[in-house]
C-alpha cells in the first residue's frame, strides 16, 4: 500500500504543480496517470507545440513546460505510479480513501486531488467488427513489453510516429513485421519514415498501403487479418495485430466515484478550495467546472495553490497555516536541500 | 463585421441554424463549442491544433474552403468514419465568404 498526504490523479500541469504547492506545506504527494510519462495533454499530445499564456513564459514548448515543472518539484520528491489508471475509490471510516488502479496497485491517503485534464487517455479503437473479442488475445493497443513479440508474425496498423517506431523496433524483434496504412504517405517523423523505407527494402518491414485492416479471423486466439487495398481483399496470417491510431482522452472509471458531473466535467461546489461534493475529494485543472470556468494551465496552478490550502487544514485541523512567500520563507525540500534567498551582507562603514 | 447563418447538424441528427460571428477570429470548432452542439468533452480536445478528430465534420454545401493544411490532412488519414466532404471543424476559420454553409458533425470517435 502506498501511503501518502494529497493523492493526485492525473500527472499532468497542474498535477505536477500541485506537488510544489503541497511541498510548501510539507505535505508528500503521490501521482497516478494512465499514461506512461508525466505530463499529461501537454507531453501525449503536443510536445512539440508553443504555449504562450504562461506567465513569465513568452513562448515555451508543452514538453519543455513539464520538464521545467518536473524539475521545480523534485526537491518535494513526488512518488508515480505511471501507466495505471485510477479505478475504484473506497472511503475509510476516518474520512481517509484507497484509490486502486486497473493493475491492483493500493494507494492511501486523507486527501485525494482530481487533476485528470479530459479523462485518462484510452486508445483509439478501429472500427473493427469483433475487435473486442481479441482484446488481449492476439490484439493489443499498447505495447507494453517487447519481448511478447519476439518471433511472432505482428500486422500494425496506423501512420503516425507510434506506428513507425514501432514497427522499426520490432523489425529486430518479431519474425515478421507488417505496416498496414490508409494512405502512402505517413505523417512521422521525417527520419523514421526514411528508416521504415529503407526496412522495407531490406526486406524487414512489409508495407502495405493504402489499405486497412477491416476484418479479424481466429478461434479463440487471433490467427489472421484481412486487408483491404484497392479493393481486394488480403489476408494477413498473424499472431497480433497492433492498431495505432493514437489517445482519447475518457473520463473513463471517475464518473462512477458519486461525484456530481456536469458536461464531462466534476462539479466543485465553489471556487474557495474546488472541493467536490465528496468532502476531502477535490477536483482541479480541466477535469472540473464551476461558473466562470476556464480550461486554461494557468487557472489549474491557481485551482491546485487553494487546494493545497484548504487540503492542509482538512489533513491538520487543528493547525494555523500562514501563507509564507518563497521570496522570504525559501524552500525547504524533503530531500534536504534548501533554496533560500542570499542573506544581505552587513557592513560598518568606518 | 457581421454574423453568418451557418446549419450544423448535430451527432443526433438535429439540425441547428446559428448566427456566427465574423470579427472574433472564431473556428467552426470553436463554434460548435459556443453554442453546445457537442458534450464538453467530445470535441476540440487537442484545442483545434490539427491534432487530434474529435472536430472532424462532413461539408454538405459548395462553399469554397480554405485548402487543407498537411497536417489536417495527416490528421484526417488516421481519423475514423472519414468521407470525401471530411474536414476538420478547427481548419475552417469563420470569413463572410461562409454565409450559409451547411456541416453535419462526424460521430465520435
Amino acid at each position: 500500500m502506498i501511503k501518502t498526504d494529497i493523492l493526485i490523479i492525473g500527472a499532468g500541469p497542474t498535477g505536477l504543480f500541485t506537488v510544489f504547492e503541497a511541498g510548501l506545506l510539507k505535505l508528500k504527494c503521490h501521482l497516478i496517470d494512465a499514461l506512461p510519462q508525466p505530463g499529461g495533454q501537454c507531453a501525449e499530445i503536443y510536445p512539440k507545440k508553443p504555449i504562450y499564456d504562461i506567465p513569465g513564459f513568452p513562448e515555451v514548448l508543452a514538453g519543455d513546460l513539464v520538464d521545467n515543472l518536473m524539475k521545480q518539484i523534485t526537491p518535494f520528491e513526488p512518488g508515480f505510479t505511471l501507466g495505471e489508471r485510477a479505478d475504484t475509490i473506497e472511503k475509510l471510516d476516518d474520512g481517509s480513501f484507497i484509490v486502486t488502479t486497473n493493475k491492483g496497485t493500493k494507494h492511501h491517503a486523507p486527501v485525494v486531488a482530481i487533476a485528470g485534464g479530459l479523462g485518462s487517455f484510452e486508445p483509439r479503437k478501429p472500427l473493427i467488427e469483433n475487435l473486442a473479442g481479441y482484446e488481449d488475445k492476439g490484439v493489443e493497443y499498447i505495447i507494453r513489453d517487447p519481448e511478447l513479440y519476439r518471433d511472432k508474425c505482428v500486422v500494425i496498423a496506423g501512420g503516425g510516429d507510434s506506428a513507425l517506431d514501432w514497427s522499426i523496433f520490432l523489425s529486430e524483434v518479431a519474425s515478421e513485421v507488417t505496416l498496414v496504412h490508409r494512405r502512402n504517405e505517413f505523417r512521422g517523423a521525417l527520419d523514421s519514415v526514411e528508416k521504415v523505407q529503407e526496412l522495407k527494402k531490406l526486406g524487414k518491414i512489409n508495407l502495405l498501403t493504402p489499405a486497412e485492416i477491416t476484418e479479424l479471423e481466429g478461434n479463440g486466439k487471433l490467427e489472421a487479418v484481412i486487408a483491404e487495398k484497392e479493393g481486394e481483399r488480403i489476408r494477413l496470417e498473424t499472431d497480433h495485430f497492433i492498431p495505432l491510431f493514437g489517445l482519447a482522452p475518457k473520463l473513463g472509471p471517475i464518473a462512477g466515484w458519486g461525484l456530481e458531473i456536469e458536461k464531462n466535467a466534476i462539479k466543485v461546489d465553489n471556487t474557495l478550495d474546488y472541493q467536490t461534493n465528496v468532502p476531502g475529494i477535490y477536483a482541479i485543472g480541466d477535469v472540473n467546472t464551476y461558473p466562470g470556468k476556464l480550461k486554461l494551465i494557468l487557472c489549474g496552478f491557481h485551482e491546485a495553490t487553494l487546494m493545497c490550502q484548504s487540503a492542509y487544514q482538512r489533513i491538520f485541523p487543528d493547525k494555523k497555516y500562514v501563507m509564507k512567500y518563497t521570496t522570504v520563507s525559501g524552500i525547504d525540500g524533503f530531500d534536504g536541500t534548501r533554496k533560500e534567498a542570499p542573506k544581505a551582507v552587513v557592513k560598518a562603514i568606518e | 463585421m457581421s454574423d453568418i447563418t451557418i446549419k450544423i447538424t448535430d451527432r443526433e441528427g438535429v439540425v441547428h441554424e446559428v448566427q456566427a460571428p465574423t470579427d472574433m477570429a472564431m473556428n467552426v470548432m470553436e463554434l460548435v463549442k459556443a453554442y453546445e452542439l457537442a458534450p464538453e468533452g467530445t470535441i476540440g480536445i487537442c484545442g483545434g491544433m490539427a491534432m487530434c478528430a474529435s472536430c472532424q465534420c462532413y461539408v454538405k454545401s459548395d462553399h469554397t474552403l480554405p485548402e487543407m493544411t498537411p497536417d489536417e490532412d495527416a490528421m484526417l488519414a488516421e481519423a475514423f468514419y472519414v468521407k470525401d466532404n471530411s474536414r476538420l471543424g478547427c481548419q475552417i476559420q469563420l470569413t463572410d465568404d461562409l454565409e450559409g454553409l451547411e456541416i453535419e458533425l462526424a460521430p465520435e470517435s
